[in-house]
């Protein structure tokens, strides 16, 4: 009996080391160790033995069957790990082939123009409020100190809708009014954006439709000193801190004094280009103290408040920041345009 | 404004280089677009003054003749030449004379192009260098005759210095009327750069009878025409204006025609009031044997005139008329009549002077689509001084220039001369208004720089100032704070940041949700494009085949459309993304987009429209991209859109979100929904009808599309909402198949499923659709898997099987849905 257990003993490790494949250590484990293994059917046998016999038998029969079991565990482990070795060698990938694409949407450039220009403001207190892209000549117009056939209409042309006095915004400076009139008599720090219209052919740099982003500031103490303190800021935040800005006398109905900024050329840097058209300076904005009429106009009191101005397009800021040569890509709404901005 | 810097220099010293008094121009509002220097390319040495010495006959050519030419060399150079305006035994002459090797225009090329002077034969004459034409010299087109100068040309100079010049072009903003002259900008550069300002005397040398029993003058209407100034130039004759004059008005952008015309011209330019010279002796009186008489008043009904192009024109009844006792002799400021045009052989000149209402002239102007160098400035504004000062002015050029004799005096109509403008100016308004302190000392200096007087008053009275007669842009004190601040240079004042008081800061929530709306639009692929408001309604009408066209009566129409592809504002996106979508499928196999933008809805109770946002979502193409790992073939469907609109009204967190099956010609039968929130029907979306696709040019592939009423939407999300325990005790997972009829939504079941399973029903999810085998025909089967979860315990099988159990008793008595086995 003992001599058999050894025996089985021997041979089943001999076996065991020679395994090579899970399935042939499943098929080892069976005949051994399995309810129908050779050394189940020893343990069965234990009954037939002579009672003094059997102890010892069974503490060996449990020794063979401990030792089995661990030196397949042993075995288990090895042979996993080899297959797991020889798996990952198998799962070697090309790093170099292109990965899954993912497809992210993304928001058109005059949004992200226009969000930049919201962020830069807002923290100068100033919010963003939304006015009527159809509006009264009177809004648009008159009472911005331009009555009809003053020459200054010729600095916009308009569309008119088949409607007596109704057109289609060309700026956002009625904004200005109703803003005013809505806020009279707190001050006011607000940005109008929105589209405007003009009766124009499109060239490089002008559309029929177009962004643009009015600024107006109004309250007891508002400077021309502020107002080229806010804008030089802006174009410093938007375009970079070292950028120089000039202020130049221009002429808007609405304000007065008023004031062209021009910012240093981000080509060139001043020496003189085709898109500075040679002079060193790229107009960034018009702007100017709101004129006495219309800060009356809006109900306040020009001798008690004043207030600063100042009209942007974002379109022409993100074509300077871009390198865009013309402003009818933008509307074209041409994927392989838009997507470069995503 | 082109202004030459040589006749500039006429009225003030020019101290600056060029590009420095251009920069300090720009800087005070004359903005100087480009210089431009006529002559830079003569070369000083090789082309110069020249005089015709003799012209002899060409011995081989008719046409051609020998100019021999003293050029300011040891020997005078003879050339050969075809110039029709010299001829045999001319001589004295002074020419533009090119020396050999000189860069010239060929005068023959159609283009501009140069070549260099070399010494030639001429059918057998040699001839080294050329008296040169206009075109040569690149003044002009002029190619017939040589350009010949005036007597008193230095021989031997170079042409630059004798005719070269710098010509600033300036782009006047319309405030800046009073510099469309060489004057006004004198007066600005003189303020600028501290020069005193010389300016031409007004004298006229009268040698003929008074003018008073010549003319009679009348303004009927003196509310359009304030003033009204006339002389008579008697005995002119019309001819060629001297090369000064012509090469002053070729400067400054004008066409030279004769000695009169050229004079009013020369004279508007440099005062900026425009003339017009009428024919005497064609002027009527108001009866046979009267005097010429002119009468300024307002067109009577039905009244016409035949302006000097020729053209008859109808007048209205707002246009102002120069009119003589036989009717219309000129539109006032516009246009003169045919009628008392200054001939060729007209000797006898009556020339205008006047002042007429801006406004009114820019309104003519522009009904009659005339516009003009004069009406240009009138226009603008003109102060009516000037009127006598320029007709004299004019006179004496008439008299020195074309040999008339002046009659003695100006008639002047001026009914009511206007008081000068004062205007009182604290000196603390300037630095209320700049942030800059400028002593009273200071501000007087600038303004009387700029022609202002001012009484500068002690210590808090402020100054008053009282404006010069040419300065009809200051108005007040704000006017003068600018004249200050562009003086003293926009730069020298410091940058401040805002320390008023800070506004109450208000959130903007319909900017704020629109762009929660955009985020989450890019977060799910969607690419944001921005289309034109403006729309034509062919292209509105190809959403809807079941009609002919679309009722433009709901629709902000433009009187004045640039194409008719814009003319309407739109009430829709959809049309717009449609072709977007169409235009991008060109060169992309997939492409998502979105929208948010105004319509424009015109509501019978208001003048303007409302103008709510709406989102739109176009998409189309292959669910996946075609990718090495795989690609699959399936298109994008009204699932996907569905998906979207799904994720973002869950993230939104706006309640009671349904889609229910809808009817809409845009859209496929049976692929279309309307969503509606809260009750409220926001939107449509749904696979694009095949008609419609055909009738935007969209390929042969699903296309999915959806617009909402952005308000509605946004109006539905909360401010607040609450969040829902996490439950530490383990879910209950069950799995549930059922069969019902076809006719049954997906929706009616998840619903009651939801109501039956109460709190403890955490989540119903779809996972499987099937019909066919196994389930009788309409009929189909849903499949689902339905987690129970309690915040508080964990969930024994029995209660868990009981819920089960009674959810599906229930869908089995309302929706008769029978368990699959
Ligand atoms: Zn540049």
């Amino acid at each position: 009996m003992l001599d058999q257990l050894n025996g089985l003993e021997k041979t089943a490790l001999d076996e065991l080391h020679s395994l090579a494949s899970m399935e042939a250590l499943e098929a080892w484990r069976l005949a051994y160790l399995g309810r129908k293994g050779s050394l189940t059917s020893v343990l069965r046998s234990l009954g037939k033995l002579p009672p003094e016999q059997r102890p010892a038998a069974g503490r060996e029969t449990n020794r063979v069957k401990l030792a089995l079991e661990q030196a397949y565990g042993e075995q288990a482990a090895a042979l996993k790990r080899e297959q797991t070795l020889r798996q990952l060698s198998q799962e070697q990938i090309d790093v170099t082939l292109p990965g899954r694409p993912v497809e992210p949407g993304y928001l058109h450039v005059s949004t992200q123009t226009l969000c930049e220009i919201y962020a830069i403001f807002a923290a100068m207190g100033f919010q963003v409020v939304e006015t009527p892209e159809v509006e009264t000549d009177n809004n648009n117009f008159q009472l911005l100190n331009i009555p009809p056939y003053h020459p200054a209409r010729d600095m916009w042309s308009t569309f008119h809708t088949t409607r007596e006095g109704v057109l289609l915004r060309t700026h956002t400076s009625p904004g200005q009014i109703r803003v005013m009139r809505q806020y009279c008599p707190e001050p006011i720090r607000v940005i109008l954006p929105g589209k405007c219209y003009r009766y124009e052919q499109v060239t490089a740099r002008h559309e029929s439709m177009f962004y643009q982003v009015e600024g107006l500031a109004v309250g007891r103490h508002v400077t021309m000193g502020d107002l080229k303190g806010v804008l030089t800021h802006f174009a410093r935040q938007m375009f970079g801190a070292n950028r120089k800005v000039r202020f130049r006398c221009s002429y808007f109905p609405f304000t007065e004094p008023s004031a062209e900024m021009d910012m240093d050329c981000i080509i060139c840097g001043g020496k003189g280009c085709r898109v500075c058209e040679h002079t060193g300076w790229l107009e960034i904005l018009g702007s100017g103290m709101v004129h006495p009429q219309v800060l009356k106009n809006g109900g306040y009191d020009p001798a008690v408040y004043s207030g600063f101005a100042f009209g942007m397009g974002p379109e022409r800021i993100a074509m300077l920041k871009h390198g865009i040569e013309h402003i009818r890509y933008f509307f074209a709404n041409d994927l392989r345009f838009l997507q470069q901005f995503a | 404004m082109r202004v030459p810097l040589s006749w500039l220099k006429e009225y003030v010293d020019i101290v600056l280089p060029v590009p420095e008094l251009a920069e300090r121009m720009t800087l005070a509002g004359l903005e100087v677009e480009s210089t431009k220097r006529i002559g830079a390319e003569w070369g000083r040495d090789k082309i110069v003054v020249g005089e015709i010495v003799e012209v002899r006959p060409h011995p081989n050519a008719d046409r051609l003749t020998i100019a021999v030419v003293d050029h300011g060399a040891s020997e005078p150079e003879a050339v050969v030449t075809g110039a029709a305006n010299i001829k045999i035994g001319d001589h004295g002459q002074k020419v533009a004379f090119a020396r050999t090797g000189a860069r010239l225009i060929d005068g023959y090329s159609e283009e501009r192009r140069y070549v260099k002077l070399k010494p030639t034969k001429i059918r057998g004459v040699r001839s080294a260098g050329m008296v040169c034409s206009e075109k040569e010299l690149g003044l002009s087109d002029e190619h017939e005759g040589i350009l010949i100068l005036d007597d008193d040309a230095p021989v031997g100079v170079p042409l630059q210095d004798y005719l070269g010049d710098t010509v600033l072009d300036i782009d006047l903003t319309p405030n800046l009327g009073r510099c469309l002259s060489i004057i006004g900008v004198a007066r600005e550069v003189a303020a600028l750069t501290g020069q005193p300002l010389k300016l031409p005397e007004p004298t006229m040398k009268a040698g003929g009878a008074p003018i008073a029993g010549q003319i009679e003058l009348e303004i009927a209407d003196p509310d359009l025409c304030s003033r009204y100034s006339a002389a008579l130039i008697k005995g002119v004759k019309v001819g060629p204006s001297p090369l000064w004059m012509q090469q002053r008005l070729r400067a400054a952008g004008m066409r030279s025609i004769n000695n009169i015309v050229d004079i009013t011209n020369y004279v508007m330019l440099e005062w900026g009031q425009p003339l017009h010279a009428f024919d005497y002796d064609r002027l009527r009186g108001r009866g046979d044997g009267d005097n010429p008489v002119i009468i300024v008043r307002r067109a009577r009904p039905g009244e016409r005139i035949t302006t000097l192009d020729g053209v008859e024109r109808q007048l209205e009844s707002e246009m102002l008329l120069i009119t003589d006792g036989g009717g219309p002799v000129a539109i006032a400021g516009v246009m003169g009549g045919l009628e008392t045009e200054i001939g060729l052989s007209a000797t006898n000149v009556l020339l205008e002077s006047a002042n007429f209402n801006n406004l009114n002239n820019r309104r003519t102007s522009e009904l009659l689509k005339l516009p003009s160098e004069a009406s240009l400035r009138f226009g603008r504004g003109l102060p009516p001084e000037t009127t006598v000062i320029a007709a004299r002015r004019a006179s004496e050029y008439m008299r020195q220039l074309a040999g008339g004799v002046i009659a003695d005096g100006i008639a002047d109509a001026y009914p009511v001369k206007p008081a000068a403008k004062t205007i009182a100016l604290a000196a603390a308004e300037a630095e209320r208004l700049l942030g800059i302190k400028l002593s009273r000392q200071r501000i007087v200096e600038i303004l009387e720089s700029l022609g202002f007087t001012c009484e500068p008053g002690k210590r808090a009275a402020p100054i008053h100032v009282t404006v010069p007669y040419y300065r009809l842009d200051v108005e007040i004190a704000a006017d003068l704070v600018e004249e200050v601040a562009r003086i003293y240079g926009y730069d020298e004042i410091p940058d401040t940041l805002l320390r008023d008081e800070l506004p109450p800061q208000r959130r903007n929530l319909a900017l704020e949700g629109e762009q929660r709306v955009r985020a989450l639009l890019v977060g799910s692929g969607l690419a944001e494009v921005i289309t034109y408001s403006l729309t034509n309604l062919q292209s509105v009408a190809k959403l809807d085949p079941t009609q002919e066209a679309v009722d433009a009566a709901n629709y902000i129409r433009l009187a004045n459309p640039l194409t008719s592809e814009r003319e309407y504002m739109r009430r829709t996106l959809m049309n717009s993304l449609l072709e977007t979508l169409r235009d991008n499928l060109r060169f992309n196999d997939r492409v998502d987009i979105f929208e948010i933008a105004r319509v424009y809805l015109p509501q019978p109770d208001q003048e303007l429209p409302d103008e709510p946002r709406r989102l739109g979502i176009a998409m189309s193409g292959p669910r996946h991209d075609a990718h090495w790992t795989g690609a699959s073939d399936e298109t994008l469907d009204f699932y996907d859109l569905k998906g979207v609109v799904e994720t973002l009204l869950d993230r939104l967190r706006v309640g009671d979100c349904t889609f229910a099956p809808t009817e809409h010609p845009t859209f496929q039968n049976g692929r279309a929904a309307t969503v509606s929130v809260g009750g409220t029907e926001i939107g449509v979306l749904g696979e694009v009808h095949p008609l419609v696709r055909e009738n935007f040019d969209l390929p042969e592939q699903r296309v999915c599309l959806l617009e909402i009423d952005l308000e509605a939407l946004l109006a539905q999300v909360p401010s607040v909402y609450y969040y829902q325990a996490v439950s530490r005790f383990p879910a209950a997972v069950r799995d549930l198949a059922l069969i019902v009829e076809e006719s049954v939504p997906a929706v009616q079941v998840r619903d009651a499923m939801a109501k039956a399973g109460g709190k403890l029903l955490q989540k119903v999810e779809l996972f499987d659709v099937y019909r066919g085998e196994q389930i009788p025909p309409g009929k189909k089967s849903l499949a689902y898997t339905l987690t129970y979860q309690a915040v508080d315990r964990t969930l024994t099988d029995e209660e868990v099987n009981r819920l089960q159990t009674r959810l599906q008793k229930k869908l089995e008595r309302e929706l008769g849905a029978q368990l699959r086995a």
